[in-house]
């Protein structure tokens, strides 16, 4: 046997105090982690299995089970990170390009976290969200750009199509093949449920949720996987995906095993064949070509959805959001780069884009510098974490948030950043039957509806505090923000004063 | 050292009063200083001032211009600007007396002005457009001078000090007008300076307000889209800007620029689906293509306008405001005392709901007599 | 009146409604104490596995129990919808064993097989409701009122 260059990330330390051998955690270890020894009577581990998921942690009747980083260390070297030495031996042995899922765990500064909210105090009441109304309803879509007539004389209300939200959160693109069915059935319910929308990803709709279509944005990516009239048809709007905030520059890769009967189908792609999505759309070179494929949708749905382009965050965003903003889009949603993914290149997760916090400060202006911000919506995404992101991103000017890590921990995903191996002992990014029915749907979508619901009822605190009572008000209120510890220059981009000013 | 007002976002509460003759009868300035002289309490001495409507009916076909300069260098750069783009057809300072509690006054003069149509020509704006672009470019450009009145056959009237003695030391009583307000200031922080009292004033378009709101930046940053430069940082500059946007450049009624800016609640208008849906539509839209001009938190305005005057409170009615009448008189005031003060026997003494515009408007016969 | 159903759905075989079940009948106020001190604690719930189905088999409360009749010492009796052992009574024939159709009879091997024991829907220990659908990890077994067959 070759040597081991390195040793396994995680101890899975057992309190045999405690361990009924009930053999639970092996039966629910897809990793193989667990087993049963006959001879000494005991359960005994293969701890370099270990994705340190947390499922036999939770399980484990009588929390005889921890699962603790390795103590064994490299050498320390703040350049040479333990890391990176594993990710060079890694290579040195496979040859390949890393991979890895969910939002990257590098260092990099979070701006939610370095910026205030302000409260009422004195001057103007705070408001009670119990007491008095208080109201998070937004629109997305175009507006007009000024009261237009009818001929009698009366305001003319009538508006491009738009999308309605109970409250300024949607589910994040996931794409059936990347998460399980289950997983899409919880989202959608729980759409439906609170009056938002969950979005399809890349990978087509399964027949069985067409019922949800009206709280169903469909994608339309480079891969154009399970595109077809009556997807296009059934969704409330559609999304051009250009691009993900976790892979700038690169298109979804869905490997082969993850491409059972149904996924097929759905995706419209030979099963066990991998599902590479280009990383341009072929047909999408520049920003004319853009317009082009936006109109295109549109025909093929009778002008009667909104058109949402999403984009990476990178470094000229603001800039391209205003190419978009004129190319005929309704809603620009904007992914920064702390945002998750299914499975991305490690070194382009961890290096390319920017902050969300960033772009959408950016773009915001942009458009209100050129005085189109009305030509379109902004969504914002990649790593809005709680209530207090989404009330930050409104306020330094997004519409509505997607959010999508937060939705998987509801349905029980621990961060374990696998989800490119398949193997999701939580039922969510996996497509093993035994495995997807992990994840019941009656209890997934309860439990989206339940953090939304929370989150809701947090913005309505935060909003209250401030002394607003609807969240329209908010929008693009960046007074209502302070920046703590930040440079200058950092805070000329989010266009907020430092605390203390 | 105290940042200017522009410079820095002062909250402030705050007294309001106004009134109207509805008929057109000429009213003395010294009852609307009578009047927000009763509130005393609601102001701390740091900013007072009034706006009247028919007080130049000689000259009521001229824009008049009230400016502040600091200095004599920036009347002349002024002047020699007014003299480029305007006929200037009068020119004064403004007759002030002096009393001790009002100190530091500026150079304060008055134009009456008619745009050069040649300029406006070559601007390929309408006038009222060209006139206000002039204004913001002097208040911009021109370092210490700051023209804070710029309608016809109107003037505000403000500084820093308590209501009553700013009128009198402008010696109110020697005007009258059909239709007055006036605002008394409780700024919590303020470098006292004469441009930032209110009313806050954009052609004959004057804002009279009590309250802080908090949708303020989101409400800023919008209209700043289309042309407008809120350089006061004040709720009342851009809610005159808000009014100006809607009411002289979209054609929206002063009704529906209500629903707009104290936009009903969702409940309100979900409930009116079924009584009322071309009403609820309207509501609707408004609250989707318009949403980032709601403004909430506290606040009673006093909108005044050639030939009527508004009153709205937030939809939550958070600020205190009463509107009374007598005979052809309509009084609004933060406090039934003010109205008391100057007509003891008011009639139809109430308080109007939050988001509920009162509106009060010259009739014919005071269009006739002021128009 | 309320039962335990069962979903094969969304049953994952992991048999913790085993471990909950046999726990909650054990009399301990802690798991661990429940299976390491010896005392045989048994479950009256049983996870029948087959190939990519698994399925918890647990008394079905019949409404006209083979069991009860079949009693030969007047042990089993019905309170409430709910069929109890009397274990006092018990006698260790097994008649019950074999007329139940379900299997959900259990030979007691806390009393080392001398009398019979079976689930009781958490009524008589202190579980509050039935261990095995309030711990069930996937919502797979339920307790809940559906309205009498």
């Amino acid at each position: 046997m070759p040597v081991n260059f390195f040793p396994a990330e995680f101890d899975v330390v057992r309190n045999t105090d405690k361990c009924i051998k009930c053999r639970a955690c092996e039966r629910q270890c897809s990793n193989e982690v667990h087993f049963y020894d006959a001879d000494f009577d005991k359960m005994l581990t293969r701890d370099a299995q270990c994705v340190d998921c947390q499922r036999c942690v939770c399980i484990c009747p009588t929390g005889a089970l921890k699962i603790v980083p390795n103590p064994n260390d490299f050498r320390k070297s703040p350049n040479y990170t333990h890391q990176l030495m594993i990710e060079n031996y890694r290579q040195a042995g496979t040859g390949a390009v890393l991979l890895s899922s969910m939002g990257t765990p590098k260092e990099y500064p979070i701006y939610w976290d370095k910026i205030l909210i302000n409260a009422s105090q004195v001057t103007n009441p705070s408001i009670d969200p119990l007491r008095e109304p208080m109201e998070t309803k937004v629109f997305l879509g175009k507006k007009p750009a000024g009261i237009r007539k009818n001929p009698d004389g009366s305001v003319c209300t009538k508006i491009d199509p738009y999308l309605e939200l109970s409250t300024p959160i949607m589910f994040s693109a996931m794409s059936y093949g990347s998460i399980s069915k289950n997983a899409h059935e919880s989202l959608a319910r729980a759409a439906e449920e609170l009056g938002i929308y969950y979005n399809t990803g890349e990978g087509g709709l399964h027949r069985d949720f067409y019922r949800y279509g009206a709280n169903t944005i469909v994608q339309v990516a480079s891969g154009r996987f399970g595109v077809f009239k009556d997807y296009l048809d059934t969704g409330a709007a559609i999304e051009i995906k250009m691009g993900q905030g976790a892979k700038p520059g690169i298109g979804g890769h869905l490997p082969g095993q993850k491409i059972g009967e149904d996924v097929s189908r759905t995706r419209m792609i030979p099963m066990g064949t991998d599902a590479i999505s280009p990383a341009p759309h072929h047909d999408i070179y520049s920003i004319e070509d853009l317009r082009q494929l936006i109109f295109s949708l549109k025909e093929a749905t009778e002008y009667t959805k909104p058109v949402i382009v999403k984009i990476a965050a990178v470094h000229n965003v603001a800039a391209i959001a205003s190419g978009i903003a004129r190319s005929g889009a309704d809603i620009i949603a904007i992914d920064g780069f702390r945002g998750g993914t299914g499975a991305a290149p490690t070194r382009i997760r961890d290096n390319v884009g920017i902050p969300i916090e960033l772009a959408l400060a950016a773009v915001d202006q942009r458009l209100r510098d050129e005085g189109i911000r009305n030509e379109v919506s902004i969504v914002a995404a990649g790593s809005v974490r709680c209530s207090s992101d989404v009330v930050k991103a409104i306020a330094l000017g997004a519409d509505a948030v997607y959010i999508a890590t937060p939705a998987l921990l509801a349905l029980g995903c621990h961060l374990c950043r696998t989800c490119h191996s398949g193997k999701c002992n939580w039922g969510i990014a996996t497509q093993r039957p035994d495995l997807v029915k992990r994840l019941n749907p009656e209890v997934g979508y309860k439990r989206l509806v339940n953090l939304v619901h929370a989150w809701d009822h947090e913005i309505k605190e935060i909003m209250g505090g401030m002394g607003i009572n609807s969240v329209e008000a908010l929008r693009g209120n960046r007074l209502m923000l302070r920046g703590i510890g930040l440079t200058q220059k950092e805070l000329d981009i989010l266009g907020i004063r430092h605390a203390g000013e | 050292m105290l940042l200017k007002e522009g410079d820095i976002r002062i909250p402030a509460g705050c007294a309001i009063s106004g009134f109207i003759s509805r008929d057109g009868n000429r009213l003395c300035g010294g009852d609307i200083v009578k009047s927000i002289s009763y509130m005393h309490d609601r102001s701390n001495g740091l900013g007072g001032g009034f706006a009247g409507y028919g007080i130049y009916p000689e000259y009521k076909d001229y824009y008049a211009f009230h400016v502040f300069y600091n200095s004599n260098d920036a009347r002349e750069k002024t002047e020699r600007f007014l003299d480029r783009h305007f006929d200037v057809i009068n020119l004064s300072r403004i007759p002030t007396k002096k009393i001790p509690a009002i100190t530091n006054e500026p150079l304060i003069w008055r134009y009456f002005v008619n745009p050069l149509p040649t300029k406006i020509a070559s601007s390929q704006l309408d006038e009222k457009e060209f006139v206000v672009k002039c204004v913001i470019r002097i208040n911009n450009d021109i370092d210490g001078a700051y023209v804070f009145s710029s309608g016809k056959n109107m003037g505000v009237f403000k500084a820093v000090g308590f209501p009553e003695d700013v009128g009198e030391f402008y010696r109110l009583d020697e005007y009258e007008g059909y239709a007055w307000t006036a605002h008394g200031r409780y700024p919590t922080n303020t470098p006292g300076w004469w441009g930032g009292a209110h009313p806050f004033a954009l052609l004959d378009y004057t804002i009279v307000h009590n309250g802080e709101i908090s949708s303020y930046d989101a409400n800023r940053r919008f209209i700043e889209m289309f042309g407008y430069k809120c350089t006061l940082l004040t709720d009342t500059e851009v809610i005159t800007y808000i009014f100006d946007w809607l009411h002289r450049k979209q054609g929206l009624s002063l009704e529906d620029i209500s629903s707009v800016i104290a936009a009903p609640f969702w409940s309100e208008i979900e409930a009116m689906e079924k009584t009322d849906p071309e009403r609820a539509a309207k509501l609707k839209y408004f609250r989707n293509a318009l949403s980032s001009l709601l403004i909430t938190g506290p606040f009673s305005i006093i909108l005044g306008y050639t030939g009527g005057i508004m009153a709205l409170n937030d939809r939550l009615k958070l600020r205190s405001m009463v509107v009374a009448e007598k005979g052809d008189m309509v009084y609004i005031s933060s406090e039934e005392c003010a109205i008391r003060a100057i007509c003891p026997d008011a009639e139809n003494v109430r308080s109007p709901k939050g988001g509920e515009p009162v509106i009060a408007e010259l009739n014919e016969e005071g269009k006739r007599k002021c128009l | 009146m309320k039962r335990v159903y069962v979903n094969e759905d969304w049953c994952l075989g992991c048999h913790l409604c085993e471990f909950y079940c046999a726990f909650a009948n054990s009399g301990e106020t802690d798991m661990s104490k429940a299976f390491k001190l010896g005392r045989n604690a048994a479950p009256r719930i049983r996870i029948e596995e087959g190939d990519g189905i698994n399925f918890a088999v647990s008394c079905r409360h019949c409404q006209d129990p083979a069991c009860v009749k079949g009693c030969i010492a007047g042990a089993l009796s019905i309170n409430n919808g709910v069929i109890e052992i009397n274990k006092d009574k018990c006698v260790g024939c097994y008649t019950c064993v074999l007329s139940c159709p379900y299997g959900c009879i259990v030979i007691d091997p806390q009393n080392d097989g001398m009398t019979v024991t079976k689930c009781e829907l958490c009524t008589r220990n202190n579980a509050g409701e039935p261990a095995c659908a309030a711990n069930c990890p996937n919502r797979a077994i339920v307790y809940e009122e559906r309205g009498e067959a």
